[in-house]
């Protein structure tokens, strides 16, 4: 108690260095919460929105599937599971038939990915509700991204065309009778939606689909035979391997700013024992062991950590919470960064977060204020009572 | 050692290596001090008698020898126990007066205390106390920055008494203080020699400091040259009164 009573008067009596080592720890200790909470609150809302517009609560993919392969594409159907052809009508799964085609709008021609989903479907936030028109042309559903680079609009009629399964080229014309604004560049850059029924009808592929996206409450759909079930996991991994690219980029930051902030408090321990020789011999003198004196050295730069979270939390809640209300608006070119960016992004500062960043901080505060402590027990305190170095 | 020994000395040897070779700094010294003496170690710079406080203050160890201290050989003193043998029995006063610069005068003062874990009521009345005692109980939230050398000294003193130790060790008190100043800080420590019987051994070369000694013992080249009492003081040891307090 002591000790801490003398490290505190001490590190007041210090003034204006202390202030200045106080500042740009609490700075990093700041920057460091935000660009973490930024980074989990963009983790967190990508994963919600791939949840809620493409991957739902995992998916049962057709052994053939490879996204990453469009030549697996013509082999990649099969007809639908009895069990969920017979199920009632609210069963949260849809089915998604997806092919190759071509799009020509204004007389370009540009290759398109055509999805075929039931437009009454409730598991994708897709708003699938438009295809439920009853026109000549085909439906289709465009996100405002595909839009943008087709310069299409609602309403426009657009040629497509495509491969059935027998591999005789067809085309027809196809309305644009929804736009949708997604996050989730996945299921929007280079993609059309359109009815699953007619898509079958126009690949001659009746019952036939390439994944099943199954949503809440699929616990009572048995495992379907011939389908291979991707969990949310799996479904979601690019994203993850991203954001822990991410945080290990956010890491190198994180302890760029903490070093440079820890450097400060090294530097102000250093520069204190050479120039507090005198007060450090004075101390042992007055009967404090040599032991003691390196604790307290070690606790006042400690408490630069304990002050500075003060002074962090002084001025860094307000702030970082107000950002956390307001959120980050994204610029536009994120929206060409293919991943799921919402327009803003709100950073989400958890407890483990902050505690764990303090924790962090203050460890490193205090071995870096012990090493040059350590020094104290070589000093001779006659030397030390003069100001000499021995 | 008898029962008002409280310092006994023998054949005592301290040297230090310098540039590779060894540098004797006390040669074979025998020296007993009893309780209550006002003694000052007098010579030429150079002549041991920094070292032989230090020793004596447990802040160093003899090469050679014994140094008994409140019956505790210094040599063989743990750092843990040296530490407890300064903090419970030993006041120190520095040429450089050494304060805590960031303390204000009160809580310098009170830095022995804590160190003895005293209760903060009983603390603070032996702080202002000490203070009262050297004259300063109107500088009590000063800064040693805003003292003058002599105000810095009797705060030092302050501090070596506060604790009301058995042995006040002065090395050069007076080395940086005016004639005025100096004959104020001495008055005040043979006050608080008469008052509380304290031991005050001093390393000294001035005049002044001579004058107040009731025994000298002289140093040269590390050995005892001479060791007598100081019959016809120069200065009658008197209290210093207020005013001359407000003089200085």
């Amino acid at each position: 108690m002591i000790a801490f009573k003398l490290a505190f008067r001490n590190l007041i009596g210090a003034g204006l260095r202390t202030w200045l080592n106080v500042f740009v720890l609490s700075m990093s200790y700041v920057i460091i919460i935000w660009q973490q909470g930024l980074l989990d609150g963009f983790n967190q809302q990508a994963l919600r929105d791939m949840t809620d517009w493409e991957i739902g609560q995992g998916q049962y993919w057709h052994p053939q599937y490879d996204p990453y392969d469009p030549f697996t594409l013509e082999e990649s159907h099969a007809p639908l599971p009895d069990v969920l052809l017979n199920a009632p009508a609210d069963r949260a799964v849809a089915p998604i038939l997806i092919v190759q085609g071509t799009l020509y709008p204004q007389g370009r021609m540009q290759a398109v990915i055509l999805k075929g989903i039931e437009p009454d479907q409730t598991v994708l936030s897709l708003p699938t509700a438009d295809l439920q028109t009853d026109i000549s042309e085909i439906p289709i559903l465009i996100g405002t991204r595909m839009a943008k680079s087709t310069n299409l609009a609602r309403g426009d009629v657009v040629t497509i065309r495509w491969r059935d399964t027998n591999g005789m080229f067809d085309a027809a014309e196809a309305k644009v009778v929804g736009l949708m604004k997604t996050n989730v560049p996945t299921v929007d850059q280079g993609q059309i939606w359109l009815p699953l029924a007619r898509l079958q009808t126009m690949m001659q592929m009746p019952r036939k689909a390439t994944l099943i996206v199954t949503g809440q409450g699929t616990e009572g759909v048995p495992p379907l035979p011939n389908w291979v079930f991707k969990d949310r996991a799996f479904l979601s991994k690019d994203l993850t391997d991203m954001i822990q690219m991410k945080k290990v980029s956010g890491a190198i930051t994180y302890a760029i700013l903490l070093s440079l902030a820890l450097l400060a408090i090294f530097d102000t321990q250093v520069l204190a024992i050479f120039r507090r020789r005198r007060e450090i011999g004075t101390l042992i003198a007055l009967g404090m062991t040599r032991n003691a004196v390196i604790r307290l050295f070690t606790l006042e730069g400690a408490m630069h950590g304990v002050l500075a979270s003060l002074a962090a939390a002084a001025y860094g809640i307000p702030l970082l919470s107000l950002q956390a209300m307001r959120g980050l608006a994204m610029p536009e070119a994120a929206n060409s960064f293919g991943m799921a960016m919402g327009a803003r992004m709100f950073p989400v500062y958890s407890v483990g977060l902050v505690t764990g960043t303090t924790a962090i901080v203050l460890i490193a505060v205090t071995v870096v204020s012990f090493l040059p402590a350590r020094h104290i027990a070589r000093l001779n305190p006659t030397d030390a009572i003069k100001g000499k170095l021995s | 050692m008898d029962n008002s020994t409280i310092v006994s000395i023998n054949g005592l040897v301290k040297r230090f290596p310098i540039g590779g070779r060894q540098f004797t700094a006390i040669n074979g010294i025998n020296l007993t001090f009893s309780k209550g003496e006002f003694t000052g170690l007098v010579g030429p710079s150079g002549s041991g008698k920094t070292t032989l406080l230090n020793i004596i203050g447990s802040l160093d160890v003899p090469t050679e020898g014994k140094a008994m201290v409140l019956d505790q050989s210094i040599g063989a003193l743990s750092h843990v126990n040296a530490a407890k043998l300064r903090n419970k029995h030993l006041g120190f006063i520095f040429q450089t007066y050494n304060l805590l610069p960031v303390y204000t005068v009160f809580e310098n003062v009170e830095f022995p205390l804590l160190l003895l874990k005293m209760p903060t009521p009983q603390r603070r009345k032996a702080v202002l106390d000490a203070l009262e005692a050297v004259g300063l109980q109107d500088k009590v939230d000063s800064r040693p920055a805003q003292l003058s050398g002599g105000e810095s000294q009797r705060v030092a003193i302050a501090r070596a008494m506060v604790k009301s130790p058995d042995i006040v060790l002065a090395d050069e008190p007076t080395a940086n203080l005016d004639a005025k100043n100096s004959h104020h800080i001495l008055q005040t420590m043979v006050k608080l020699n008469e008052a509380f019987h304290t031991t005050f051994i001093f390393a000294s070369h001035d005049e002044k400091v001579i004058g107040y000694l009731r025994r000298k013992i002289t140093l040269n080249d590390g050995k005892v040259v001479s060791d007598e009492p100081v019959t016809r003081p120069v200065h009658k040891c008197t209290m210093a009164s207020n005013a001359e307090r407000e003089s200085v």
